[in-house]
């Protein structure tokens, strides 16, 4: 059975909203994390997929790219959650809110 | 001999020397870094004075700069200059640098360093602003002034110098934001008009732009109250008051000796010429502030129980006489306006000084304090004496040169209600008289009540240093203002047939101004030559009056 | 010498001894105490002026002569020179100005003598001197007026001289306000003029006059009257000059009789041309003169400080000049300037000279012991001088005399003539000089009263002051009683340069007609109808009778009753003496109607309002800010995802649209 384009799209779609939901409703810092780089990997997703559909391989180029930063993304993200641990005993975002007016 | 550039060497050098103070040591390197720096600007700047052509008093002279600030797409230059009116405010800005910097010597004693690179800076500002020929420099400059006062005001001033600095920033600032917007107007219009569709803000361009009578009105308010604020006119004054009396004496003297000739320097320089029909509209409403500005400044003045509040609400009625010259359109009452602009420097600056330094000796302002002190310092009130008078228009004295050129060209003046006006402005000579020598009577004599003020000491050196070339030009200018005025006269003069062939000239078509008084022929023979020629590099920026005269005669 | 050089030295010598005793004393203390020096100085540099004045005198100039200097301000086309101008008035002026200048400066020398400030008072003086020759000397409104202000401030700080009593410096400033509010109508007299005639330049000035309309005239000669009142004292501004009266005595001499208060009348003959064309303006001018010259003489009568009642006196004898102004008398209201300056400046300086005496007695009852009080200037403690400054005495006797009118004193010439005018105005066929005339008559009578009483109540009588057997007063020295002599004689002699008419019959004309108006600039009415002889001569017998007999009547009741002679005459006026005694109340009026408002407004109206309206504005427009950013803020939430959900929904409400 040939996998249509439309299904990888629509995985990659499905993928990104949870992402999407996940940064929005969830409240532990690295839950939203985790949901950033589900975000990023629905792009991958697509990326690949049109890639392969249209024999044009500079998608995929841009995958690697996309893959490193969410590596360094992650890396610096969890140092972040891990200072502010360090600091407020929470991972919370609720309780994080030095902006607030 | 042209010295090359000398005008942006008398803008710039004071920053250069903020830059020396910056990386001076111990304080006193500081100061002496500081005096000397001011103290060449003012020799320096003297060249100006020798080497203007009287002649030629109503061109451009000095001329320096002139090439393109940010991109060919915009007429933006850098251009500095001076004809008869900036040769007298440059002259004054220059000369009060040295004497800020020696009244500070004892009294900043904290943050030494900070206080005269503010100060070098802010000279820097104010040479600039009396010196650009191009709006959008001009505005670079009105603004660089702002800062560093609001340094002075926040870190060495009074009890309540937060209060007093954030509201003159403030202040000061959401009027010449409206002016920033009014000269973007102003430059895209004049650029489709006159530059072949390039924004331009070069001054000259400007003038001969003809704005559109529907519009002028606006503009013409969006500058006015920018410089209105400055000035300040009432009821835009009451920023004043608060910023003198918190500000250290140094902050004072700047502000009342030049921060606010910006004020009536820039409706001179750009309001009347830019928008000759509103202003001749708004003449009388002007004129009616500035009176009253005079009459309420002195009344509230009278009633103030301390001394350096009492001198800068003086200074709300002293420059309601220059208002009133200038909004007259008359020469002699322009001419008496710039002339006064200068006396308020030296007087009024010389008021501050002279409470400053009663300040230093009893740390207090209130007049109650004082009283019968002449017998302890008789130097002081000599000169407190003959400041006071000064201040109050007494013939023989700078002040009355001023007021009574005023007063006489506006009496005179063609637009209807300016005689009453003038008449009732004139009680300001009685109110001036009150108010001063309350203050005196008050401070200096009657029996000493205070123990302290027996043992008082009396002027030192540093202070008569500081007094002295103040108090000469006081007298100078009183007895002798013919080679000021004459100085300033083309220009004035100049800027009056301007205003006046625009306003003649029928709305929204091309001016055409009187032939009289024009020069054959720019170029003058021999000698030293120190207008801006023509040449190709600087032909945009450089279109004096007269020739500007014969362009809007096509 | 050339009159240019002439001139030019006349006007700089006394700003140069200004200097010199001013501005070095101040700056080397040590020179403050050579008073030999200072003097001489401050005396030759009013002295050399005078003798040059005397040579310029005997060169004639019956034809102005302009001497220019240099253009002092010029903006479009209105243009002011310093420049002088020497005529017959101009001259006479400055020759009483430098004369009686010198004397009182010599006189000083003695007066002041010991004072910390013997310098200053001399810079001062010095100062004065200039400003007065630049007032007098001018040849146009503006140099005028910079004489004028100039004097003023001269005044000021001669009263306030000693001030470290309140009282003095308060004095100084209430007669430099008063002074500009007359130097404001001055101004507006001037700014009408430069509209007008585009010049302030005497002949400029008399040559366009007559190209403006009635009623301009009318405002410009009104206002500079006005002027006039403030400078010379005459209602409604003449309430400062008694006040000044807390200056040293050779101020008062100099400034407050002699010489600047005359200032007003001098710019009338100057203008006199200008104000003959404003008839209306000059029976309002004549009226008020009359009616200063008996209220202030009725005020003298119940005054008690000697120097007060001399005070009154000169505002009086001022009130009578300007009655000859007004009825068109100019010369001989510059007549009454110069004789009033001899023997008024006599009885000031007389005064001075008692004072100084009364000084010394004080000193010693002080060393005695006495603790009560004492003030040397009341009369009440004086009586009998004459036994111990008998020099004093004759000479304060022969200015009295004078100053009443005697026959053949300097002041029966003069006040005669100024009777005379006015009656020959009247008879003219202008109804208000009669008025004019018979207050003139009254007013001379109570001059010659009350000056007697000053003169009995001082020098006649029993001596008044504590302990009078043991301690006395001693004469002054001669550079006191030297001036007092030279102007006694003058006072004597100085009518003879103005006979009246009268004398024409024995073939002796009138010099200062001929002087002033004849041959000079001084303008006159030319009379249509001439009183007769017959009348005249009865006119002058009314005038000694009136002199002879105030001072005959003064002299007796005094002579009997002594101190005791006030208290019959406060019985006979009741309340009204009450009013003359208070100055009828004027100070307090104006205090009421005009100083308290003002003030009362400023402090507690306006200054509140400016702070509370026009700054609370501002600051309201800075909390309304404050108040909608506080509003606006709750949208800063601090939780990222809220942010995050915004840019969401913005995201998908773009693509919408986009889409869409």
């Amino acid at each position: 059975m040939e996998v249509a384009l439309s299904w990888y799209l629509t995985l990659s779609a499905v993928l990104f909203v949870i992402g999407v939901a996940g940064v929005l409703f969830r409240s532990n810092l690295i839950v939203i994390l985790m949901s950033v780089e589900l975000m990023l990997n629905a792009a991958n997703v697509a990326l690949v997929a049109l890639s392969q559909s249209m024999g044009e391989v500079s998608g995929q180029v841009l995958v690697f790219f996309v893959m490193s930063v969410a590596a360094a993304e992650a890396a610096i993200g969890l140092a972040i959650v891990i200072a502010i641990f360090r600091n407020k005993l929470t991972v919370d975002i609720n309780n994080i809110n030095l902006f607030k007016w | 001999m042209q010295v090359p550039d000398i005008l942006s060497i008398v803008t710039f050098l004071p920053l250069v020397g903020a830059l020396l103070t910056m990386a001076a040591r111990s304080d006193q390197a500081i100061r002496v870094t500081a005096l000397a720096v001011t103290t060449a600007t003012f020799l320096i700047s003297v060249l100006l004075w020798t080497g203007f052509s009287v002649a030629d008093a109503a061109e451009l002279q000095f001329v320096s700069g002139g090439f393109n600030l940010i991109s060919e797409a915009y007429d933006i230059r850098y251009l500095l200059g001076i004809d008869g009116i900036s040769l007298l405010l440059v002259l004054l800005t220059t000369l009060l640098g040295p004497i800020v910097v020696l009244s500070s010597w004892k009294y900043i004693d904290r943050h030494v360093k900070g206080y005269y690179t503010l100060l070098l800076i802010l000279q820097t500002g104010m040479t600039g602003v009396f010196c650009a020929f191009d709006v959008v420099l001009f505005y670079v400059f009105f603004e660089l002034t702002l800062i560093p006062m609001y340094f002075l005001i926040g870190i060495w001033g009074g009890e309540e110098r937060i209060y007093a600095a954030v509201k003159f920033v403030i202040y000061t600032m959401a009027g010449s934001l409206l002016m920033l917007v009014a000269i973007l107007y102003l430059g895209h219009a004049a650029g489709q008009a006159v530059n072949d569709g390039l924004f331009t803000t070069d001054y000259f361009k400007l003038v001969e732009y003809n704005v559109p009578i529907s519009t002028q009105t606006w503009l013409f308010v969006l500058f006015a109250l920018a410089f209105a604020i400055k000035v300040p006119m009432f009821p835009f004054h009451t920023w004043l008051p608060d910023a003198h009396v918190q500000a250290p004496t140094g902050g004072s003297v700047i502000l009342a000796g030049v921060l606010l000739k910006m004020g009536t320097y820039g409706l001179v320089r750009f309001c009347l010429p830019f928008f000759p029909h509103a202003a001749a509209e708004q003449a009388v409403l002007f004129g009616t502030l500035a009176v009253i500005g005079i009459i309420y400044g002195a009344l509230v003045s009278r009633a103030q129980p301390d001394a350096k509040k009492l001198v800068a609400y003086s200074s709300v009625s002293h420059l309601g006489f220059v208002v009133l010259g200038i909004f007259a359109f008359t020469l002699t009452s322009l001419q008496g306006a710039v002339i006064q602009m200068i006396n308020h420097g030296l007087s009024t600056g010389a008021l501050f000084l002279l409470v400053g330094m009663l300040y230093e000796r009893r740390h207090t302002r209130r007049m109650a304090d004082f009283g019968g002190i002449a017998r302890s310092v008789p130097l002081l009130t000599f000169f407190m004496v003959l400041t006071a008078l000064a201040s109050a228009g007494l013939p023989g004295l700078n002040g009355f040169v001023g007021e009574f050129l005023i007063l006489v060209g506006s009496f005179g003046s063609s637009i209807p209600g300016m005689t009453v006006l003038t008449a009732f402005a004139t009680t300001g000579v009685i109110l001036a008289a009150i108010y001063l020598l309350w203050m005196l009577s008050r401070i200096f004599f009657g029996p000493v009540r205070n123990e302290e003020n027996q043992t008082m000491p009396d002027l030192n050196r540093r202070e008569l240093i500081i007094l002295v070339p103040l108090a000469a030009l006081m007298i100078l200018m009183g007895v002798m203002p013919q080679p000021f005025l004459e100085r300033s006269e083309p220009a004035t003069a100049q800027l009056l047939e301007l205003v006046q062939a625009k306003q003649s000239a029928a709305p929204d078509e091309p001016s055409r101004p009187s032939q009289k008084n024009m020069p054959d022929d720019p170029v003058r023979e021999g000698g030293f030559e120190v207008r801006a020629e023509p040449d190709t590099s600087q032909t945009q920026g450089m279109i004096p009056y007269a020739s500007m005269l014969q362009a809007m005669d096509h | 010498m050339g009159a240019d050089r002439a001139i030019l030295l006349i006007v700089l010598l006394p700003a140069a001894g200004a200097v010199l005793n001013g501005l070095l004393p101040l700056f080397w203390p040590q020179l403050r105490r050579s008073e030999a020096l200072i003097g001489t100085i401050g005396t030759a540099v009013i002295a050399v002026p005078f003798v040059l004045a005397v040579t310029l005198f005997l060169q004639g100039f019956s034809e102005p002569e302009v001497v220019p200097f240099y253009t002092w301000m010029g903006a479009g086309d209105f243009s002011v020179s310093v420049a002088y101008r020497i005529d017959h008035l101009s001259l006479i002026m400055t020759l009483v100005v430098t004369g009686v200048g010198a004397l009182i400066h010599l006189y000083s020398i003695g007066y002041m003598h010991g004072d910390r400030s013997f310098w200053k008072f001399f810079a001062y003086l010095n100062l004065f001197i200039f400003m007065m020759l630049n007032l007098v000397l001018a040849d146009n409104l503006l140099v005028l007026f910079l004489g004028w202000e100039g004097v003023g401030l001269c005044s000021y700080l001669l009263i306030g001289f000693w001030y470290e009593d309140f009282k003095n410096s308060a004095a100084a400033t209430k007669a430099f306000v008063m002074n500009r509010i007359g130097d404001f109508a001055f101004l507006l007299a001037m700014f009408i003029l430069v509209r007008e005639v585009g010049s302030l330049s005497f002949s400029a000035i008399f040559a366009g006059a007559d190209q403006m309309s009635a009623g301009t005239l009318n405002a410009v000669v009104l206002l500079l009257f006005i002027g006039a009142t403030g400078k010379s004292a005459q209602i409604p501004l003449f309430t400062w000059l008694p006040d000044a009266m807390a200056g040293p005595t050779p101020v008062s001499a100099l400034i407050h009789a002699a010489t600047m208060v005359t200032s007003g009348l001098y710019l009338l003959a100057r203008m006199s041309s200008v104000v003959l064309m404003a008839p209306a303006v000059m029976a309002a001018i004549a009226v008020t003169g009359a009616v200063t010259a008996l209220v202030a003489a009725t005020i003298a009568i119940a005054q008690t400080d000697i120097k007060r009642v001399l005070a009154y006196s000169t505002v009086s004898q001022l009130g009578f000049m300007f009655m000859a102004s007004g009825v068109g008398a100019f010369f001989v209201a510059i007549f009454h300037v110069v004789t009033h300056a001899f023997f008024k400046a006599c009885l000031f300086l007389g005064s001075g000279s008692v004072i100084h005496g009364m000084h010394h007695v004080e000193r010693k009852l002080r060393h005695e012991g006495y603790n009560g009080a004492f003030d040397p200037q009341d009369m009440r403690t004086m009586g009998g001088l004459k036994r111990f400054m008998p020099q004093t005495r004759l000479t304060y006797m022969i200015a009295t005399l004078a100053i009443s009118g005697i026959p053949l004193t300097a002041g029966f010439f003069s006040k005669d003539e100024i009777l005379f005018k006015a009656f020959e105005f009247g008879y003219d066929g202008h109804a208000f000089a009669w008025f004019v005339w018979a207050v003139g008559i009254g007013t001379a009578l109570l001059t010659a009263f009350y000056m007697t009483r000053s003169y009995m109540l001082t020098f006649e009588g029993t001596s008044r002051w504590p302990r009078a057997a043991a301690v006395h007063p001693h004469e002054s020295p001669w550079t006191i009683t030297g001036p007092l002599m030279v102007l006694a004689s003058l006072s004597l002699a100085g009518g003879f340069i103005g006979l009246p008419k009268l004398a024409e019959k024995l073939g002796l004309s009138n010099w200062i007609h001929s002087y002033l108006a004849s041959h000079g600039p001084v303008a006159e009415i030319a009379a249509t109808a001439h009183v007769s002889t017959g009348m005249e001569i009865g006119l002058i017998l009314l005038g000694s009778l009136v002199a002879v007999g105030g001072v005959w009547w003064a002299w007796r009741f005094f002579a009997r009753h002594e101190l005791a002679g006030d208290g019959h005459i406060r019985v006979r006026f009741g309340g009204l003496y009450r009013w003359w005694k208070r100055s009828y109340f004027w100070d307090e009026f104006y205090g009421k109607v005009a100083v308290k408002p003002v003030i009362d407004g400023a402090e507690k109206a306006l200054a509140p309002l400016d702070s509370a309206v026009v700054d609370g504005l501002v600051n309201a427009v800075a909390r309304m800010a404050l108040r909608t950013s506080s509003m606006v803020r709750h949208l800063q939430t601090g939780v990222v995802q809220a942010y995050a959900l915004a840019i969401v929904l913005g995201v998908v409400v773009l693509i919408a649209l986009m889409a869409g």
